[in-house]
C-alpha cells in the first residue's frame, strides 16, 4: 500500500516537505517517492529498528526528576528526515558565519574597549545588568580573539517561509552528537535512499572540532593534549561530552582529574602521574568552572583554572565570559552589531523582538501579552516562558508583575507558527512543528555543520521541541538536487 | 591516561568477569544437585558463601532453597555481589568511559545488562536456567573476544586484564576453598567418598577445567589433583598461577609496577611450591585465606600506585615528562 500523500493536511505553517497542493518540495521528491512505495507498514518496521538501534547503542538522554533523581531516557528519533535544498542551505550557512564572526567580534570588544557601547550602539546599562557579563574577563585576550569557539543557534521558519535565527547559544550549547547519531540511526533504517537523494555528508565535524581545539594551544606546544571537561554522569549531556572525547580520541576528564600548579598550568592526573593539558573543551559552566574566582561550593571545576587561562596557559573553549552574547536582549542587537563590525547587512533577520527594558515597548508588551511570547533573558531549554495565546489570566498576571518587577530581564516576540515537517505518529503520518540547531565552529575559519540538529515537537500543535519537554528530533538533510549530484550517484 | 579512567576500566573488568563467574556458578551447582541423592546434596548455603554475602543473605531470605538462593545470586538487586548488580555496575562504569571504548563493546555490555535485567527471573525455572546462564556466559566470552579482538593494546587493555584476572584469581580460590571445605568436613563427608568424583568434576565444570583437566593431568579426577589444577596450573587460563602470570605479563609493560610485580610473583612463587597434596582441609583453607589477603592487598596496592596516589604535584612532574618523551618516541616509531 502506498502513503496518500493526498491526505496530509494542509496548515497555515509551511511545511518543509510537502508544498501547497500536496506535491513534494524539488529537494523531497525522491525521498517522499521512497517513503511512498515503502508503504506504512514498512514504515512502522523501520521506525521500530530504529528504536531498537538507539536502545542497543545507547544513545540516551537525561532528565531530571525532583523525586527520582536523574533518569536515562532512550533519545527520540523520528526516521523521517527534514529535507533542506543545498542552494538555500548554502544562503543560511553564509548568515550563520556572518553572526558568528560578529557576536565573537562584540564579546572581545566588551571585554576590552567597549567601542561599540562608545559609539552609541550598543546601551552601556544593558552591559551593566547583564547576568552573563564576566567582570573577571576584562581584559583577557585568548588566542585568536575569539570566545565563541561553538555557537548554536537555533533557527525557525515563519509561515511565508523565511528563516529567523530565535537565539545563538554561546555557553555550552549540546545537541551536535545527536545530529551525528541520528545520520548514523538512519542510514541503517533507509540504506536504499542514500545511493540516490543527493544527501551530502555530515560526519566530518569531530575532526573539524579537534583541529579547531588543537590550533588553540598556547604557543611553542607541538603535540597539545586536548581535554573534554565534563560536570560527570549525571549532567543532561553526558552522553554528548563522552560521545565526542570518543570522537576525537582525547581525555573526557572531570575536575577532580585536573590540578593547577603553582607554575600556573592545567596538569591532568594520570596513571604515571601528572601530565600538562593545553586546551580544554570545557562543558561545565562559567560559574562552576573555578571555585577560587566563582562560586566557591562548585565541585565540578578546577581551583585556578582562570589564572591558567589568564597566564595564557591553557586554552577554554568557550572562554569564560562568552555567554554575555547569549542573552537574550543582547541578542536583539545582533543585527546592529553585523552592520557596525563588519559593515554588512544581516543576511539572517531575527525574530522582530519588544525589549521590556525601553518603556514604549514594555507597555506594548504587557497590554498585548495573549498574542506574544515572552521570554526571561538568560534561560535556556525553554523554561520560564510564557506563551500568551496558550496561557491563562492567572499566568498573564504572574508575568506582568515578573516583567515591572525587572523589565531587563525579559524580551517578548510575536509568536511564529514553526514550519512543519511530515512526523510518524500512532495511526500514520501528520504534521509536527520543528526547528533547527546548527552548530558553528569559530577558529581560523568558520564552518557551520551541515545541517544541523532538528527538534521536532511530537505532540500535535505543540511548539515545544525541546527534549527535555517530550520533544523529538529527525536527520536533517542537506540535498544537492543538481544534474552533478545526481550523474555522480548514478 | 587518567587514573579515574584506568580505575574505572580495572573495576568494569572485574565486574563483568563476576558476573559470567556467577553464571558458572549457578549452572554448574543446579547440575550438581541433580546428579547427588538428596541427603547428601551439599545444598546452596555454600554458593551463597562463595559470593562471600552469607550474613546478609540470613537477613534477607528465610531458607536456603533452591528459588531463594538462585534469585539472591542472580536477580537480587539488594545484594550487592548478585549477577545484576554486577552487570548494573559494569555498565555504570562502561558509561563514563564509554569514550575510550570501541562502540561494539559498550552495545555488548549495554545488551548484556538490558538482557540480564529483562531475563532474572529464568534463572530460577529449571526449565530456562540453562538457556539464560549460557547466553550470559556467551556474552561475557563476546567482550573478551572484542578486548582481544578489537582494542589497541596500550594503557587501557593492560587495567582491563588485571581487573579480569585479579578478579578471576580470586573467585578460583573462592570456589577451591568453598568445595574443599564442604567436601572435606561436615558430618557427610564419610559418606560423600562414593561421590567424591563426581563432586570435583562439578567443580572442573563450573571453571570449563574439565576437559583441560584430563587433556593436561591424564589422571582421574580426585581432590587433591583438582586443587593443584585450580590453583597451580600455568596454562589452564581460569587457575590462579596462570591469572598470576598474565597480571604479571602485564605489569612489566606498566611504569613504576616493581613493588605489584615483585608481590604478584613471591603469590605465583608461593603456589607453585606448594604440595597440596599434603594439605590437610585446614591448611588448605589457610593457605586459600592467605593468598586472597594478598589479592585484596594486590588491589591496594594498584589503587595507591595508579588511581589515587600523585599526590605531590610538582615532585612528580619530572619523571613523567620522561615518561611522555618515551611514548611520544614510540608513537614515532610505529607511525
Amino acid at each position: 500500500m502506498r502513503i496518500a500523500w493526498e491526505d496530509y493536511p494542509a496548515s497555515a505553517s509551511f511545511d518543509e516537505l510537502i508544498g501547497p497542493g500536496g506535491a513534494p518540495r524539488p529537494a523531497a521528491i525522491a525521498l517522499i517517492e521512497f517513503l511512498s512505495a515503502l508503504g506504512p507498514e514498512e514504515l512502522a518496521t523501520r521506525q521500530k529498528a530504529a528504536d531498537v538501534a538507539i536502545r542497543s547503542m545507547g544513545i540516551t538522554f537525561t532528565v531530571y526528576h525532583e523525586e527520582g533523581g536523574s533518569i536515562d531516557r532512550a533519545w527520540p528519533l523520528d526516521i523521517i528526515p527534514r529535507v533542506i535544498a543545498l542552494d538555500e542551505w548554502q544562503r543560511i550557512e553564509a548568515g550563520l558565519q556572518q553572526r558568528a564572526q560578529a557576536l565573537n567580534m562584540f564579546i572581545d570588544d566588551i571585554y576590552h574597549e567597549q567601542r561599540i557601547v562608545r559609539d552609541g550602539v550598543f546601551p552601556r546599562g544593558y552591559l551593566a545588568d547583564s547576568a552573563n557579563f564576566r567582570s573577571q574577563c576584562v581584559g583577557i585576550h585568548p588566542p585568536q580573539h575569539i570566545w565563541a569557539h561553538i555557537c548554536g543557534s537555533d533557527l525557525v521558519r515563519g509561515a511565508d517561509g523565511t528563516v529567523y535565527v530565535l537565539e545563538d547559544n554561546l555557553r555550552v550549547p549540546s545537541g551536535v552528537s545527536y545530529m551525528l547519531e541520528n545520520r548514523q540511526v538512519v542510514k541503517r533504517v533507509f540504506p536504499e535512499v542514500f545511493e540516490a537523494a543527493g544527501i551530502l555528508p555530515v560526519d566530518d565535524y569531530p575532526s573539524q572540532l579537534f583541529d579547531m581545539l588543537r590550533a588553540l594551544a598556547p604557543a611553542g606546544v607541538d603535540q597539545p593534549e586536548v581535554v573534554v571537561l565534563t560536570p560527570g554522569i549525571y549532567n543532561s549531556a553526558y552522553f554528548e561530552h563522552s560521545y565526542l572525547a570518543h570522537q576525537m580520541g582525547c581525555e573526557l576528564a572531570e575536575g577532580r582529574d585536573l590540578v593547577v600548579g603553582d607554575d600556573d598550568i592545567v596538569y591532568m592526573r594520570t596513571i604515571v602521574g601528572w601530565q600538562r593539558v593545553d586546551v580544554i573543551y570545557r562543558r561545565v559552566d562559567d560559574l562552576f568552572l573555578d571555585p577560587e574566582v566563582f562560586r566557591a561550593d562548585s565541585t565540578l571545576g578546577v581551583r585556578g583554572l582562570m589564572r591558567a587561562w589568564r597566564a595564557g596557559n591553557v586554552a577554554l573553549a568557550n572562554a569564560p565570559g562568552a555567554g554575555v552574547a547569549d542573552d537574550k536582549l543582547v541578542y536583539t542587537f545582533v543585527p546592529a552589531m553585523i552592520k557596525y563590525y563588519l559593515d554588512q547587512d544581516a543576511i539572517l533577520p531575527n525574530v522582530p523582538s519588544f525589549l521590556c527594558a525601553e518603556g514604549d515597548q514594555c507597555a506594548h508588551v504587557l497590554a498585548n501579552l495573549a498574542t506574544l511570547v515572552v521570554k526571561p533573558a538568560n534561560e535556556s531549554g525553554g523554561y520560564g516562558m510564557l506563551m500568551g495565546p496558550k496561557s491563562s489570566l492567572a499566568e498573564r498576571k504572574q508575568f506582568t508583575q515578573l516583567i515591572q518587577l525587572n523589565p531587563r530581564n525579559y524580551i517578548a516576540q510575536p509568536v511564529i507558527s514553526l514550519s512543519t515537517t511530515p512526523t510518524l505518529v500512532e495511526g500514520g503520518i501528520e504534521p509536527r512543528h520543528l526547528d533547527l540547531r546548527p552548530f558553528i565552529l569559530s577558529g581560523r575559519e568558520v564552518q557551520v555543520t551541515t545541517g544541523g540538529l532538528t527538534r521536532v515537537a511530537m505532540r500535535k500543535g505543540s511548539l515545544v521541541v525541546n527534549s527535555s519537554q517530550g520533544g523529538g528530533s529527525k536527520d536533517t538533510w542537506i540535498v544537492d538536487t543538481s544534474a552533478d549530484y545526481a550523474f555522480a550517484r548514478s | 591516561m587518567l587514573s579515574r579512567v584506568a580505575d574505572n576500566l580495572y573495576w568494569m573488568a572485574r565486574y563483568l568477569e563476576r558476573t559470567e563467574n556467577l553464571a558458572r556458578l549457578v549452572d554448574v551447582s543446579a547440575g550438581l544437585m541433580l546428579d547427588l541423592p538428596p541427603r547428601l546434596s551439599p545444598g546452596w548455603q555454600p554458593l551463597v558463601k562463595i559470593t562471600g554475602n552469607d550474613s546478609l543473605y540470613a537477613e534477607q531470605e528465610r531458607d536456603y532453597s533452591e528459588k531463594s538462593a538462585v534469585k539472591f545470586i542472580v536477580a537480587s538487586a539488594k545484594n550487592p555481589g548478585s549477577m545484576m548488580t554486577s552487570i548494573a555496575r559494569a555498565r555504570e562504569i562502561a558509561r563514563t568511559v564509554r569514550d575510550i571504548l570501541p562502540r561494539e563493546v559498550w552495545e555488548q555490555i549495554n545488551e548484556l545488562y538490558l538482557y540480564v535485567g529483562e531475563h532474572a527471573a529464568e534463572a530460577s525455572a529449571r526449565r530456562t536456567r540453562y538457556g539464560f546462564l549460557g547466553r550470559v556466559i556467551s556474552s561475557t566470552h563476546a567482550l573478551t573476544g572484542m578486548f582481544e579482538g578489537i582494542f589497541n593494546e596500550g594503557d587501557a587493555l593492560s587495567f582491563l586484564t588485571l581487573g579480569r584476572n585479579i578478579e578471576r584469581a580470586d573467585m578460583t580460590s573462592r570456589i577451591v576453598d568453598v568445595r574443599a571445605a564442604a567436601m572435606m568436613t561436615g558430618p557427610s563427608a564419610a559418606q560423600l567418598g562414593a561421590f567424591e568424583t563426581v563432586l570435583w568434576m562439578g567443580v572442573l565444570r563450573s571453571l570449563s577445567g574439565y576437559q583441560m583437566y584430563r587433556l593436561k593431568t591424564r589422571e582421574r579426577v580426585y581432590g587433591a589433583g583438582v586443587v593443584r589444577f585450580l590453583l597451580a596450573d600455568e596454562q589452564f587460563p581460569r587457575a590462579c598461577v596462570c591469572c598470576l602470570r598474565r597480571a604479571e605479563d602485564v605489569l612489566h609493560r606498566l611504569p613504576n609496577s616493581e613493588p605489584l610485580l615483585r608481590r604478584v610473583s613471591r603469590m605465583r612463587r608461593a603456589i607453585h611450591h606448594t604440595r597440596f597434596e599434603a594439605l590437610e582441609q585446614g591448611e588448605l583453607h589457610e593457605f586459600i585465606d592467605r593468598l586472597q589477603v594478598s589479592l585484596a592487598r594486590t588491589n591496594d596496592e594498584l589503587a595507591r600506585i595508579y588511581f589515587v596516589g600523585h599526590s605531590a604535584l610538582q615532585a612528580d612532574v619530572a619523571p613523567i615528562l620522561a615518561y611522555q618523551s618515551q611514548a611520544q618516541n614510540d608513537k614515532q616509531i610505529t607511525a
